[in-house]
Parts: C-alpha cells; sequence; structure tokens
C-alpha cells in the first residue's frame, strides 16, 4: 500500500502543476468515460431486425446493430453471396502470409517463393474460372479483401521498382539518376488523390482506342507508382547507411555493379531500413482508402455505400469506429511490429551497419 | 574511350530513348483520343463561364457568371486557408502532445501516448468521415446549438464562432441566432469545421512524435549542464535545449506540413471546395481532364518544390558548422 502511494505520489502529485494536470485530467475522465460507456455498451442496440429500435435510442445508445446486419458487406463488398467463403479464405491465406513474413526465421530466399505461390492462389481464388469456382469479374470485389488486396499486391509490385529507383538516385550516370529524381520528386510533390485522378480519367486517353485497362488495374498502376517514389527514400535512407569500406570492398574483390548491390549492399541496407519500410507500409495501407473518391469498392466505399441505405442512414458515427477499428488492428499490429524489431535489430546490429553518425 | 565509359554511355542513351518512346506513344494516342472523341484541349476553357456556385470563398468574391480561372483561383485560396489554419493549429496541438508524453505526470504521459497510437494507425479519411458525421448528423440544429463556451455555438450547421469587431474600444461580434442559421461572427461550414478537425488531430499526433524525438536527442548532460550552470528551467529550456531540438525538428517537421497540405486535397471527398474539388468539377464539365490535373499538379508541385528549396536554405543556414555532411 506504501509503494502504491508512493508510486501516486511520484507520478501523479509530484509537482503543484503535476497535481493540477492530474485533478484536470481525472474531472475529464469523470464527465466524459460514464456517458460513452452508457453510449457504446450499456444502451447500445446489438441486434435488430431493422433500424426502427436504433433510430428510437438514437443520442442514447449507438447502433452496433447496423454492423451486425452489414458486416458482410463491408468485409466482402458485392461478391457473390455463396461464395463468401473464397475472399474470407483469401483474408485469412493473407494474414498466414504476413504472419510468415513477420518472423525473421522465415526471412530466407524462399520467402519469395512462398509469396509468389500464395498471391498465385489468391487470385485462382477471387477470379475462379476453373472447376468448382465460377468466375467472379474484379469489379465485384471489395471490402476488406478488396483493401488487403490493393495494399499487398501494390507493396509487391512497389518494392522491386523502388529498389530500382533507389539504386538510380544514387547511380553514377547522371542520366538514370535524373530521371530517377525527377520521377521521386514529382510523385511525392502531389497527392495521391492526383495521381488516383489521373489513373482513372487521363490513363485510358494514353492508350490506342479499343485497348483498355479496368478500373480496378488502373488504380492499383497508380497506387504502385505512388508507393513506389515513398519506399526508394526509404531504400535510399538504408543504402546511405552502408559504410563506404563496403563498397570499396566488394570492389578489391572484383565484384562488377550487380555483384556488389545485389550480394554486398542491398541485404545490409534493406536489414537497416526495415523499421522505417514497415511505417511506409502502415501509411500506404491507409493510403488505400483513397480509391473511395474514384468509386473503387474498398474497405471505406463499402462502408459509405451501407450507410446510404435509407434504413440505415445518419448511423455514420457507428460505421466510421467500426471502419477505424478494423484498419487499426492492422496498422497498430504493423506499428508495433516494427517498433519491437527496430529494439531487436539494433543489439545485434553487426560493426558493418553502425552508420558511424 | 574506354569500353566501360561507353557501355555506360550507351547505356543511358538507350534509357533516354526508351523513355522518350514510351512517352512518344502516350502523347500521339493521346491526340488520336481526343481527335476521336472530339474532345477540346489547350486552356482556352479557362476563360470561359463555370457556371457553378462554389460554396465558400476565401478573400475573392465568386458567382456562377464567373470564369473558371477565377473559380480554381477562389480553390488555391480555399486550399491555403485550410493549410494556414491546420498548420498553425496542429503545430501548436502536436507540440503540446509532444512534451505532455514527456511529462513526469504519468496520467498525462500516457494519454498523450494513446492518442498518436490511436490517431496515426486510423486513415485521415476515415476520421474525415467520422467528423463529418459527427457534425452533420449529431449535432443538434440550430435552435437547440451546443455551446461549450459562451458564444461559441455548435450545429449541424457547423461552427458559429465570435469574431473581434474592433480592437479599441474592444468588442465582440457574436453569432447570433437568424431564422434557421447564424449570422454575424464567423461561421465554419461543417465541410470546413470536419477538414480541419481531421488535419489538426491527424498532423498533431505525427507532429508530437517529431517534437518528442527532438526534445529526446538533447543529450541529458547538456541540461544537466545548463541547471550547472544556474540557469532555471525555462532558461534552460530556451537557450539550450530549443535552439538544439530545433535543428533536428525542422525538416522533418516541415515534410508534415507539406503533408497536411497534400491531404487537405482530402477535402473533396466531405465536400469542401478546395482546387482539387473545383478542378475535379471543372473537368467533368469540360471534359478537357489532362488540363485540369495538369493544373492540380502544377499547384502542389510548385507549393512542395519552393517549400523545400525555402527548407534547404533554412537548413544550410542552422545546421552546426562542422556537422555537415
Amino acid at each position: 500500500m506504501n509503494g502504491a502511494l508512493a508510486w501516486v505520489r511520484a507520478n501523479l502529485f509530484s509537482s503543484v502543476p503535476s497535481a493540477l494536470a492530474t485533478l484536470a485530467v481525472a474531472w475529464l475522465a469523470f464527465k466524459l468515460v460514464p456517458p460513452f460507456i452508457d453510449w457504446a455498451f450499456l444502451d447500445a442496440v446489438w441486434r435488430a431486425t431493422d433500424s426502427q429500435a436504433c433510430r428510437q435510442a438514437k443520442g442514447e445508445g449507438a447502433c452496433w446493430a447496423f454492423i451486425a446486419e452489414k458486416h458482410r458487406f463491408i468485409f466482402f463488398g458485392t461478391y457473390p453471396y455463396d461464395q463468401h467463403w473464397r475472399p474470407a479464405g483469401v483474408i485469412a491465406l493473407l494474414l498466414v502470409l504476413y504472419a510468415l513474413s513477420a518472423w525473421r526465421r522465415a526471412w530466407h530466399w524462399w520467402l519469395a517463393i512462398v509469396w509468389a505461390v500464395g498471391l498465385a492462389v489468391i487470385g485462382v481464388l477471387m477470379w475462379g474460372g476453373v472447376p468448382g469456382l465460377p468466375y467472379v469479374e474484379n469489379g465485384r470485389w471489395g471490402g476488406l479483401a478488396l483493401t488487403l488486396l490493393l495494399a499487398t499486391f501494390g507493396l509487391a509490385f512497389a518494392f522491386p521498382l523502388s529498389i530500382l529507383l533507389a539504386l538510380g538516385r544514387r547511380s553514377q550516370l547522371p542520366v538514370v539518376r535524373a530521371f530517377c529524381v525527377a520521377y521521386i520528386e514529382l510523385i511525392r510533390g502531389v497527392p495521391l488523390i492526383s495521381l488516383l485522378f489521373m489513373a482513372s480519367v487521363m490513363l485510358p486517353l494514353f492508350l490506342p482506342e479499343g485497348m483498355t485497362i479496368d478500373k480496378l488495374l488502373r488504380a492499383q498502376i497508380a497506387m504502385i507508382l505512388f508507393a513506389a517514389a515513398y519506399l526508394a527514400e526509404v531504400v535510399r535512407g538504408g543504402l546511405q547507411a552502408v559504410r563506404h569500406e563496403q563498397y570499396e570492398q566488394a570492389d578489391a574483390l572484383g565484384l562488377g555493379y550487380w555483384q556488389r548491390t545485389g550480394l554486398v549492399i542491398l541485404p545490409q541496407a534493406l536489414r537497416v531500413a526495415i523499421p522505417p519500410l514497415v511505417n511506409t507500409f502502415i501509411g500506404f495501407l491507409k493510403d488505400t482508402s483513397l480509391v473511395v473518391i474514384i468509386g473503387l469498392f474498398d474497405l471505406l466505399t463499402a462502408v459509405k455505400v451501407a450507410l446510404q441505405e435509407p434504413a440505415w442512414t445518419g448511423f455514420g458515427v457507428e460505421a466510421y469506429l467500426f471502419a477505424s477499428l478494423v484498419y487499426f488492428v492492422f496498422c497498430y499490429a504493423m506499428s508495433v511490429y516494427s517498433q519491437r524489431l527496430e529494439r531487436g535489430l539494433a543489439p545485434d546490429a553487426r560493426p558493418v551497419l553502425r552508420t558511424g553518425a | 574511350m574506354n569500353p566501360r565509359r561507353l557501355r555506360a554511355a550507351l547505356f543511358q542513351a538507350g534509357l533516354a530513348a526508351a523513355v522518350a518512346l514510351v512517352a512518344w506513344y502516350f502523347v500521339s494516342n493521346t491526340a488520336a483520343n481526343l481527335e476521336s472523341r472530339r474532345i477540346a484541349s489547350g486552356f482556352a476553357f479557362l476563360s470561359r463561364e463555370a457556371g457553378f456556385e462554389i460554396g465558400e470563398t476565401t478573400f475573392v468574391a465568386y458567382g456562377a457568371a464567373d470564369t473558371y480561372l477565377r473559380a480554381l483561383a477562389v480553390g488555391v485560396l480555399n486550399t491555403f486557408r485550410v493549410a494556414g489554419i491546420g498548420v498553425v493549429a496542429a503545430t501548436l496541438l502536436g507540440a503540446l502532445l509532444g512534451l505532455a508524453r514527456l511529462s513526469p505526470n504519468w496520467l498525462l504521459a500516457k494519454l498523450a501516448a494513446g492518442y498518436v497510437e490511436v490517431i496515426r494507425n486510423i486513415p485521415l479519411l476515415v476520421q474525415l468521415f467520422f467528423w463529418y458525421a459527427i457534425i452533420t448528423e449529431n449535432l443538434p440544429g440550430p435552435r437547440d446549438a451546443l455551446q461549450p463556451f459562451a458564444g461559441v455555438f455548435l450545429s449541424n450547421r457547423g461552427i458559429a464562432l465570435p469574431v473581434v469587431a474592433s480592437w479599441l474600444p474592444f468588442s465582440l461580434e457574436i453569432p447570433r441566432l437568424e431564422g434557421f442559421n447564424f449570422a454575424g461572427g464567423a461561421v465554419l461550414t461543417p465541410e470546413f469545421a470536419a477538414l480541419i478537425a481531421g488535419l489538426v488531430f491527424y498532423t498533431a499526433a505525427f507532429i508530437a512524435e517529431i517534437v518528442r524525438a527532438g526534445v529526446l536527442a538533447v543529450s541529458r548532460g547538456q541540461v544537466d549542464a545548463a541547471n550547472a550552470l544556474g540557469l532555471t528551467r525555462r532558461a534552460a529550456l530556451r537557450y539550450v535545449v530549443l535552439p538544439q531540438a530545433l535543428r533536428l525538428v525542422v525538416p522533418p517537421m516541415t515534410s508534415q506540413y507539406l503533408n497536411l497540405t497534400k491531404n487537405s486535397s482530402l477535402a473533396v471527398a466531405i465536400g469542401y471546395p478546395d482546387l482539387v474539388s473545383i478542378a475535379n468539377t471543372t473537368m467533368n464539365q469540360t471534359g478537357q481532364a489532362i488540363e485540369g490535373i495538369a493544373i492540380i499538379m502544377a499547384v502542389y508541385l510548385t507549393i512542395s518544390l519552393s517549400i523545400s528549396a525555402l527548407m534547404n536554405w533554412y537548413n544550410r543556414r542552422v545546421a552546426m558548422k562542422g556537422l555537415r555532411r
């Protein structure tokens, strides 16, 4: 008891301002938390066959019945109802792939093969068209499944591109460097929305008549081009952290540019860059929500469309809190992982990895 | 020329040729497409009558009879208004949160840390929709407006604030209810209020982390030395900690300001008439997508590049001598 009291004195009432702050926070909590608990839990409507019960409780309690009613739509969009197990399986498969990639002992060359096979299986599951799986056009994909697919495929293609861009930006060849700098700065200088608009209205004009790319692929291309520029800067940070002696020693061994880069420089650079890379991945997952603006059916669009049904209009707060929760679970998991990794990589970082700063 | 340099030159020439070829391919396709779809090109449409109303304007008057050029200028000014107010408010809130996270008060520190974790891990767009839903669906009408402070009214028509009518003698103009809405004072539309709330709360979480990192980076020894010199806590902060922390803080802070400015383009999703939103309307009406997107990109690129140039200049000035890389 004495220990607890001492802790309270030291951490909550150490000085007059500190004591005042504690009291202010306690008063605010007293004013805000009980009404919130009433709204979110005690007076909330959890199950309802129609929105009538929710309408009556409006202002008093939250309408979680909306989520209960619409969760399939929010997770899978307009995918045929009896085939929902397919996007559900895809989400599960993606989660397994994420978990496997987060496991440091699985960082091996075969992980790339596992990913390639995994993505191929995902494609077959989503599209179908093979015996037992009826074909589903990608215009009907949606919800959480589409959000995760956009993010995953986006990063899978953007990452290799970003490495090339980062290497190009540090290249000795002036033309290559100029192209890479111009590309990176151009993309980073404009908002993602302008790129998405470009993909949705300008890209069709770029192609010869009769040739079309569907909307989903166009948005995916814009997201890849966008992510590559940001990832390239992170990779460049990693490249800069590799000490100069490493280059010289690789040269002394008689390695050519690609051998030196692939066998000596990149493995070290990417290792240092992993925590900031994961942070960029988080940003990218959040950015996929912007496709709502060009009308692609991701998680956020599904929530918005569900809200447009006349019976359920006016429950935006509940709906967006739920969407926030879903995004938060994914982003927070990545963020905790990246912080752990940063701590885990730091002590055993070999001398060559020290930046000298 | 030795073979290595020859190879490099050939490789670069090949790359340049490939890029030029792809560009030419796109341009020729575009020209053919525009021709066959009878879409005009060029910027002549800018001087035509826009024909649409804009919900709110900053500094300049605008009516549906004005030109597209004027409409786009209104959009740019609206973007600047959101970005300017957002940057100031986000900096204040972010600095407070960053310092709160370092506070010896456990409750404050945990609260600030929780705020940062939650806000950073939710997409800004979701937060914008959330604030917009709170304002338009959950606040009462103007007649029963909430009044958290005297003279400040929250309703589903937005936020009405008092403004200073005159400084000497000091007097305030308090908003008052007239018919179905407020008159007098300053009225922030729901779109503007939601956009500002979303941008400020979101960006403040990132700024808090930058401020915290900046303060932590000034080594403990510096603070001890300042104490040993007999400087007060405030003087130590002012003369020892801040000057050193600022050097580290300014570059990432700038990129947050740029992010806020670019993120203000999400206004289009909740209907605040910023540049992107007005350019979007323009593109829909004229069909001139290329010009519209070119205008958006040119404006943002100008902002981004000029701010980074300013930043590099500032960085060179404040960088510690001898630590330049």
